[in-house]
C-alpha cells in the first residue's frame, strides 16, 4: 500500500501537532488558490494554539509515519473543512484529513507488516514514510456505468468457479435454480440481478441455515429453526407482544403507554479486518434497525468476544489483527458511534477466550420507544414513492452480505477491504430526528443494511412491486455500475413509503433537518421489481422468485452427546481462588471500556452497568424510565460460550435463565419479559456444528416456555471460522447471546446489588449443585475435567415471580445473581459495591465448601434483606431460601471456616485487572 | 404564568438538546429545540428569547476539533445578535460542547487564543479518552448569575474527551481576580483541568459555560445512587436561577 506522492501547484498542507505528549499529529491538505491571508485565516479555524501549533507545508522527517485515507472512506472531517472554508469565504477545491505519527526508535523496524500490525489499515488506509502521502480526494474521472449479462455457464464446475470468482457465496443447487429460472426467461442475468439474488439469498440475508431442512442423524423429525422459535412465541401467547420476527425489530407493549422495539445484530467479520469501522457501522446498523421499525431509539447494549489481550504476536494465525487492537479499535468504534448519536450504553458484557483470536465477536443492539396508541403503518400501497433519505451512495460496503456469509483467511483484509465502511452518526441522528417529526408522512419504513437498497427497496416491494431509477440516486461521485448502485451498503440510508400528496411535506421537512431526500420511483401492484439505469432496466425481477424462489437447504445434524456427570472439584485455597476469579478478566471490572460510553445522555438511566456506593461494583441489568414518568424497562444479558463447547442445549437454558435473572434482580416484572436471540456459530455445514445449534435452540423454546418469555426478536452470524494459512481451522466457541427486556412497573422500586447496610440479613434463593463443567472455578485452577455444566432449574420461574412481588413490598435491599465464580464471587461483588462487610456460613448451602462456595449452578439469587422485614420476605418468597450469614460493618468478607478476607483486597482484586 | 422562552439550540450533532429542554421545562420555562439553520433565516427566534443554551453534543461530528465549526458558524453569521442577546441582559448557557461553543466565540473570556479545551489528560499525558462518570462540582462565583444563589455542592454527570480547561497564566489570574470561575471539581479532577475549573462566566456574569451536565440531574432518581437513599446534589438551582433571571427580561 505504500506509494510514491506527488506534488502539484496549488497544494497546500497543513500539519497540526498537540502540544500535550501522545505522538499523533493531525493533517489537512487542501487543494486550492490560497493567499498567505486566506492561510492566516484557515489557522485561526484549524489550530487552537494554547493546545496546538500548525506548520503549512512541513516535511515529513525521515522517521514519520504519514497516513492517509484511501479515496472513497467517509472522510467527515475534510467534508468540514470545506464548509469551514465556505463560511470563510474561500474557495476550496477538494480537502483530505490524516495523520502523522513520529516513530522515533521504532522507525527502524517500520516494514510493512510492522506498520499494518500496529499504525494503519490497510483496509481504508495508505501511507509513506519520509514524505506525505498522496491525498485521498474522491476520484473525478468516471468510469462509463455499464450493465452486463453474464451467461451461466451449463457445466457445473464453470458455474461453481463463476460463483467463486464473484463472490456470490451461492452453492451448486441454488445457482442451478438461478440458471433454470433465466433459461425459462429466454435469457441471461444482468451482473444487477445475479449480485441482488447473491445478497437476498446470501446466509446474512435469508438465514437459509436457520430456514434449513433439518435431517437428524438418529432420524427424528425436526422442524427448521426459524419455525421453532417462531411456534414457541406463538404458543406462549403473551399478551405484551405486539410483533415477533417481523420487519426490523421486535415489538412489545409494557404498560399502557409506550411500545418498545427490540433488536440486536452481530458485526463479527468487518470487525475482524478493520475494529473500528466494523464496529462503528454495526451499531449505527442495528439503531437504523430501531429506526425502521418506526420507534425513537433510546439506548444501545453491546457484548464483545475477545481473544485475550495480552496474545504474543507470533501466537496469531497469518492476516490477523492482534486482540489488542481489535479491542482498542472495537470500544472506540462503539464509543464513537454511541457517543455521537447520543444514545445510552447501557447494557453489555466482554469475555475474553484464545478462541476469539482470529473471529471476535461483537453483538450490537438498540431500544426504541413509541406510543402505544399510535396506529400500525399500513404500507407500501401502489402507487406510493419509493423515497431514499440519508447518507449518499458510494462504492463502499460492496458486497457485505455475501462477505459476512463466508469463512475468513489471511486474503479476507485484502479481498474484503470495501466492504468495510466508516459511519457518520451524525448524519443518522439528522435522519432518525427526521423520521420521528415526520411519522404521519410515511405508509412504510426500512433500512439500507446488508445488501443495500437492493434488500431494502427489494424487502419493501415483495408482494407489491417496484419500478425504480437508479440515476435518481445521489452519489458521493460519479462512476459506479447500476449494480454497485443497488448493492452500495453505504451508511445512514433509509427508505420510506410515501403517498404522492406527502412527498412535497416530507421534502420540506427533510431540507429544514438538513437530510438529503431523492424520490426514486413508485411502489407499482405489479409484484416485479424493476430497476432501471437512464431508463433502460437493469434488473427485471419476480419479486415470489427473489423472495421464495431460493431452494430449501438441507442440513445434517448429529446431536452432541454431553456429559451430564456432576463433578464436584476441590479447591484447597478458597480465598486464592476468590481472588484469582475477581481478577480474571471475564469477571474484573470492565470499567475502563464501560466509562468510554456515555450511559447518562437522555437522563433515562436508573441503574446504571456500574453502580453501588463508590459506582464500580457491577450491576445486573440495568433500568431506564423516561424522566417524564417512573414507568421503565430492565435490560439483562446472558452468554456462556464455555457452557456451549460442552453442552448448548444447557447453555442456551443457563443463558436464558442467566438474562431473565439479571432483569428480575434488578426490578425487571418476569410475567412481562421477552427474548432475543444472538447466535455465533461456526459452518453450519459440518454436522456436528450443526448440531449443536439444533440442541440450542431446543433448549430455546423449552426454556422460553417454561419462564413464559417469549423471542421476539433474533439473528444469526454462521461461519464464523478462519482458515489459516497453514491449512489450520479455527473456529469459535457456540456462543449464544440472550438479551432479556422485561416491564418495571416502577423504577422507585428498582434493586441493586450493592449491600445497603450492616445488620442486614444475606439470603440465598435457589438450589445448589456440584456442577463445575465450563466454570471459571475450573479455569482458574487449570482443572481440564469434563462434567456437567448447570442443568435447568424448573422452579426458577416460580421464584422469580415471588423475588419480584417482594420487591414490590419493597422487602428486598440489594440482590444479585450468582453466575461466574459463583456465590462467592456473587457476595465479593456485593461487598465492594456497597463497601460493607459480610459474615457467611455456606454449611446450609452445600456439605462441600468448594460446591457452596463455587458452583455455578443457575437459578440463584442473592439477596439482603432487613431483619424486621425477614419474616415477611419468607412468606412471600418461601421455596428453597436459605440464611447464609449478614451484612456487617467490618471490612471484611468472612466465610466461616474458610477464609477472611479484607474487602480492599477485594476491590484491588476486582479493580485492578482493567483492560 | 409566566414561563420564559428558551432557546435550546441545535447543530447537526447536538445530542443533548432534549435533556436540556427537559431541565428548563422542569423549573418552569418554556424551550424551543431549534435548528441553528432556522436562526440564520429568522434572527427572529433569538430576539424573542429570553434565554439561550447551547447544548452538548458533537456539533457537526466535531471533526475539526470540538465545538469548532459550530463557534465559526456562529461567529460568522449570527455575532452581532449574540452580543445583543447579551446586552440586553438575557442569560445564556454552554455546556460541554456547547462550552467548547462560548470559548470560540468570544461570548466566552479567550476566543480561542487564551482559553481552550483540551484532550482529556491523566498526569501528564492526554489521551482524549471518553470519560462518563458522575462529579461533584463547587459552584465558585458570586458574579455569574447562575451560580449566585447557589449555596450547595451540585452532582452530574461529565461525558467527554475534550474537557480539560486550559488557559495562559494572565487569564487564569484575571479569571480568578473577576470572581470568574463559575464551577470547580471539587473532588476528583476528572479530565486535568487547570486549577480544578470546570466552569468559567463571563464579566456580565451573564454567560456561563461548563464542561458537566447539570441537565442530566435534574431529578433525584437520575442520580446514581437514588436507590440508596441519596437526596441532593441536585442541579435543578443553576437552571432556576438562569430562568428566575430570564423572567426579568423581554
Amino acid at each position: 500500500m505504500a506509494e510514491s506522492g506527488a506534488s502539484t501547484s496549488g497544494r497546500h498542507r497543513l500539519t497540526v501537532s498537540p502540544h500535550h505528549p501522545n505522538g499523533t499529529a493531525t493533517t489537512i491538505t487542501i487543494d486550492a488558490d490560497l493567499s498567505a491571508a486566506d492561510r492566516a485565516r484557515l489557522e485561526q479555524v484549524l489550530v487552537d494554539p494554547l493546545l496546538e501549533t500548525g506548520a503549512w507545508n512541513g516535511a515529513v522527517g525521515v522517521h514519520q509515519l504519514d497516513i492517509g485515507l484511501i479515496p472513497g472512506v467517509t472522510d467527515t472531517a475534510a467534508a468540514q473543512v470545506v464548509h469551514a472554508a465556505g463560511l470563510l469565504g474561500i474557495d476550496i477545491t477538494d480537502a483530505a484529513v490524516g495523520r502523522q505519527i513520529d516513530l522515533d526508535d521504532a522507525i527502524g523496524k517500520a516494514d510493512d507488516t510492522e506498520i499494518r500490525r500496529r499504525w494503519a489499515n490497510p483496509v481504508i488506509e495508505r501511507w509513506r514514510i519520509a514524505g506525505p502521502v498522496e491525498p485521498g480526494f474522491a476520484a473525478r474521472e468516471a468510469d462509463p456505468a455499464v450493465t452486463e449479462s453474464v451467461e451461466l455457464p451449463g457445466d457445473d464446475e464453470s458455474l461453481a468457479e463463476l460463483g467463486r470468482k464473484r463472490g456470490l457465496a451461492l452453492d451448486l443447487g441454488e445457482l442451478h435454480v438461478i440458471r433454470d429460472h433465466f433459461a425459462g426467461l429466454g435469457r441471461a442475468p444482468t451482473d444487477a440481478e445475479l449480485e441482488t439474488l447473491a445478497q437476498t439469498w446470501s446466509e446474512h440475508c435469508a438465514h437459509k441455515s436457520f430456514r434449513a431442512e433439518i435431517a437428524a442423524d438418529d432420524g427424528a423429525a425436526v422442524e427448521p429453526l426459524l419455525a421453532q422459535l417462531r411456534r414457541s412465541t406463538t404458543e406462549i401467547d403473551a399478551p405484551f407482544v405486539v410483533s415477533a420476527f417481523d420487519g426490523n425489530a421486535g415489538i412489545v407493549r409494557f404498560g399502557s403507554q409506550r411500545t418498545y422495539a427490540l433488536k440486536c445484530e452481530t458485526h463479527n467479520h468487518p470487525c475482524a479486518i478493520e475494529p473500528f469501522g466494523g464496529a462503528n457501522t454495526g451499531v449505527g446498523g442495528v439503531i437504523r434497525d430501531i429506526i425502521g421499525a418506526a420507534h425513537r431509539p433510546i439506548a444501545c447494549t453491546n457484548i464483545l468476544c475477545f481473544g485475550p489481550a495480552d496474545t504474543p504476536d507470533d501466537q496469531l494465525p497469518r492476516g490477523v489483527l492482534s486482540p489488542q487492537r481489535i479491542i482498542d479499535g472495537v470500544v472506540a468504534g462503539v464509543a464513537d458511534y454511541g457517543n455521537k448519536i447520543g444514545l445510552p450504553m447501557v447494557a453489555g458484557g466482554v469475555l475474553y477466550d484464545p478462541a476469539y483470536v482470529s473471529n471476535p465477536l461483537v453483538f450490537a443492539g438498540c431500544i426504541g420507544v413509541a406510543p402505544a396508541d399510535r396506529p400500525a403503518l399500513t404500507g407500501p400501497h401502489p402507487g406510493d414513492r419509493v423515497v431514499v433519505l440519508g447518507g449518499r451512495t458510494g462504492r463502499d460496503g460492496i458486497r457485505g452480505a455475501t462477505f459476512s456469509s463466508m469463512e475468513m483467511d489471511a486474503t479476507t483484509g485484502d479481498v474484503a477491504g470495501a466492504s468495510v465502511q466508516i459511519g457518520d452518526p451524525i448524519v443518522e441522528k439528522m435522519v432518525s430526528d427526521l423520521l420521528i417529526d415526520a411519522w404521519d408522512l410515511y405508509t412504510a419504513i426500512t433500512d439500507c443494511g446488508a445488501g443495500g437498497l437492493s434488500s431494502a427497496i427489494g424487502e419493501l416491494a415483495d408482494g407489491v412491486g417496484a419500478d425504480v431509477e437508479l440515476n435518481l440516486v445521489p452519489l458521493k461521485y460519479a462512476g459506479l455500475a447500476p449494480w454497485e448502485i443497488w448493492l452500495s451498503e453505504a451508511q445512514e440510508r433509509m427508505v420510506v413509503a410515501v403517498a404522492p400528496h406527502e412527498v412535497e411535506a416530507l421534502a420540506d421537512l427533510a431540507e429544514r433537518h438538513g437530510v438529503e431526500l431523492s424520490d426514486v420511483g413508485s411502489f407499482t401492484g405489479d409484484r416485479r421489481l424493476t430497476v432501471r439505469f437512464e431508463g433502460e432496466p437493469v434488473i427485471q425481477l419476480d419479486t415470489a422468485f427473489l423472495h421464495d424462489g431460493r431452494p430449501r437447504r438441507r442440513l445434517v445434524a448429529t446431536q452432541p452427546k454431553p456429559i451430564r456427570t456432576r463433578v464436584a472439584l476441590s479447591c484447597h485455597d478458597p480465598a486464592g481462588a476468590l481472588l484469582a476469579l475477581l481478577a480474571h478478566p471475564n469477571i474484573a471490572s470492565k470499567a475502563s471500556i464501560i466509562r468510554r460510553y456515555d450511559h447518562e445522555i437522555l437522563g433515562a438511566t436508573v441503574i446504571r452497568p456500574l453502580t453501588g456506593l463508590y459506582n464500580d461494583g457491577p450491576a445486573d441489568g440495568v433500568v431506564l424510565a423516561d424522566p417524564s414518568d417512573d414507568d421503565g424497562i430492565a435490560i439483562g444479558i446472558g452468554v456462556n460460550p464455555w457452557y456451549g463447547l460442552q453442552d448448548p442445549e444447557r447453555m442456551a437454558w443457563a443463558v436464558i435463565d442467566e438474562a431473565i435473572r439479571n432483569a428480575v434482580a434488578s426490578g425487571g416484572d418476569p410475567s412481562a419479559m421477552a427474548l432475543m436471540d444472538n447466535f455465533s456459530w461456526g459452518n453450519p455445514t459440518r454436522a456436528t456444528t450443526f448440531g449443536g445449534l439444533v440442541a440450542a435452540v431446543r433448549g430455546c423454546c423449552d426454556a422460553a416456555h417454561l419462564y413464559r418469555a417469549p423471542f421476539v426478536s433474533g439473528k444469526d452470524s454462521l461461519n464464523n471460522e478462519y482458515l489459516a494459512a497453514d491449512g489450520t481451522r479455527h473456529a469459535i466457541p457456540p456462543t449464544l447471546v440472550i438479551t432479556a427486556i422485561g416491564h418495571v412497573p416502577d423504577v422507585a422500586k428498582a434493586v441493586t446489588p450493592d449491600l445497603k447496610q450492616a445488620g442486614n440479613v444475606v439470603v440465598l434463593l435457589g438450589r445448589t449443585l456440584a456442577e463445575f463443567g465450563g466454570s471459571h472455578l475450573a479455569m482458574v485452577l487449570g482443572d481440564g475435567t469434563t462434567s456437567a455444566v448447570p442443568a435447568p432449574d424448573l422452579a426458577a420461574p416460580g421464584r422469580y415471580r415471588a423475588l419480584h412481588a417482594a420487591m414490590q413490598r419493597g422487602l428486598v435491599a440489594a440482590a444479585h445473581d450468582c453466575s461466574e465464580g459463583g456465590l462467592a464471587v456473587a457476595l465479593a461483588e456485593m461487598a465492594i459495591a456497597g463497601r460493607l462487610g459480610l459474615e457467611i456460613a455456606v454449611g446450609v448451602v452445600d456439605d462441600d465448601a468448594t460446591t457452596a462456595l463455587f458452583s455455578e449452578s443457575v437459578g440463584r439469587v442473592v439477596c439482603e434483606v432487613r431483619p424486621e422485614h425477614l419474616g415477611e420476605f419468607n412468606d412471600v418468597v418461601g421455596g428453597e431460601t436459605r440464611i447464609i450469614g449478614h451484612v456487617s460493618a467490618a471490612p471484611t468478607m468472612t466465610v466461616s471456616g474458610q477464609f477472611e478476607l479484607p474487602l480492599d483486597r477485594l476491590v484491588a482484586a476486582f479493580n485492578g485487572a482493567t483492560v | 404564568m409566566n414561563r420564559p422562552r428558551a432557546l435550546v439550540l441545535r447543530a447537526p450533532g447536538t445530542n443533548r438538546d432534549g435533556d436540556a429542554a427537559f431541565a428548563l421545562d422542569l423549573v418552569g420555562a418554556d424551550p424551543r429545540r431549534v435548528l441553528v439553520s432556522e436562526v440564520f433565516d429568522n434572527p427572529k427566534l433569538l430576539h424573542e428569547s429570553q434565554l439561550l443554551v447551547i447544548p452538548g453534543g458533537f456539533s457537526f461530528a466535531d471533526a475539526l476539533g470540538a465545538g469548532r465549526l459550530f463557534a465559526l458558524e456562529l461567529v460568522t453569521r449570527l455575532s452581532e445578535e449574540l452580543a445583543e442577546f447579551v446586552e440586553a441582559g438575557k442569560p445564556v448557557i454552554g455546556i460541554c460542547n456547547g462550552f467548547q461553543v462560548l470559548v470560540r466565540t468570544g461570548l466566552l473570556p479567550g476566543a480561542g487564543l487564551t482559553v481552550a479545551l483540551g484532550q482529556n489528560a491523566v498526569g501528564s499525558t492526554s489521551n482524549g479518552k471518553f470519560i462518563c462518570d458522575w462529579v461533584l462540582l463547587r459552584p465558585a462565583s458570586k458574579r455569574s448569575i447562575w451560580t449566585a444563589g447557589l449555596t450547595e455542592e451540585i452532582e452530574c454527570p461529565i461525558a467527554h474527551g475534550e474537557g480539560r480547561f486550559v488557559c495562559d497564566p494572565e487569564t487564569l489570574a484575571a479569571l480568578q481576580a473577576n470572581d470568574q470561575i463559575a464551577f470547580r471539581y471539587a473532588a476528583d479532577n476528572p479530565n486535568g483541568s487547570l486549577d480544578d475549573i470546570a466552569g468559567i462566566c463571563d464579566d456580565t456574569g451573564l454567560v456561563l459555560g461548563l464542561m458537566p451536565h447539570p441537565e442530566d440531574h435534574v431529578l433525584p432518581r437520575q442520580h446514581p445512587q437514588s436507590l440508596r437513599g441519596h437526596r441532593g446534589g441536585l442541579a435543578r438551582r443553576l437552571f432556576e436561577a438562569g430562568v428566575d433571571h430570564a423572567k426579568e427580561t423581554r
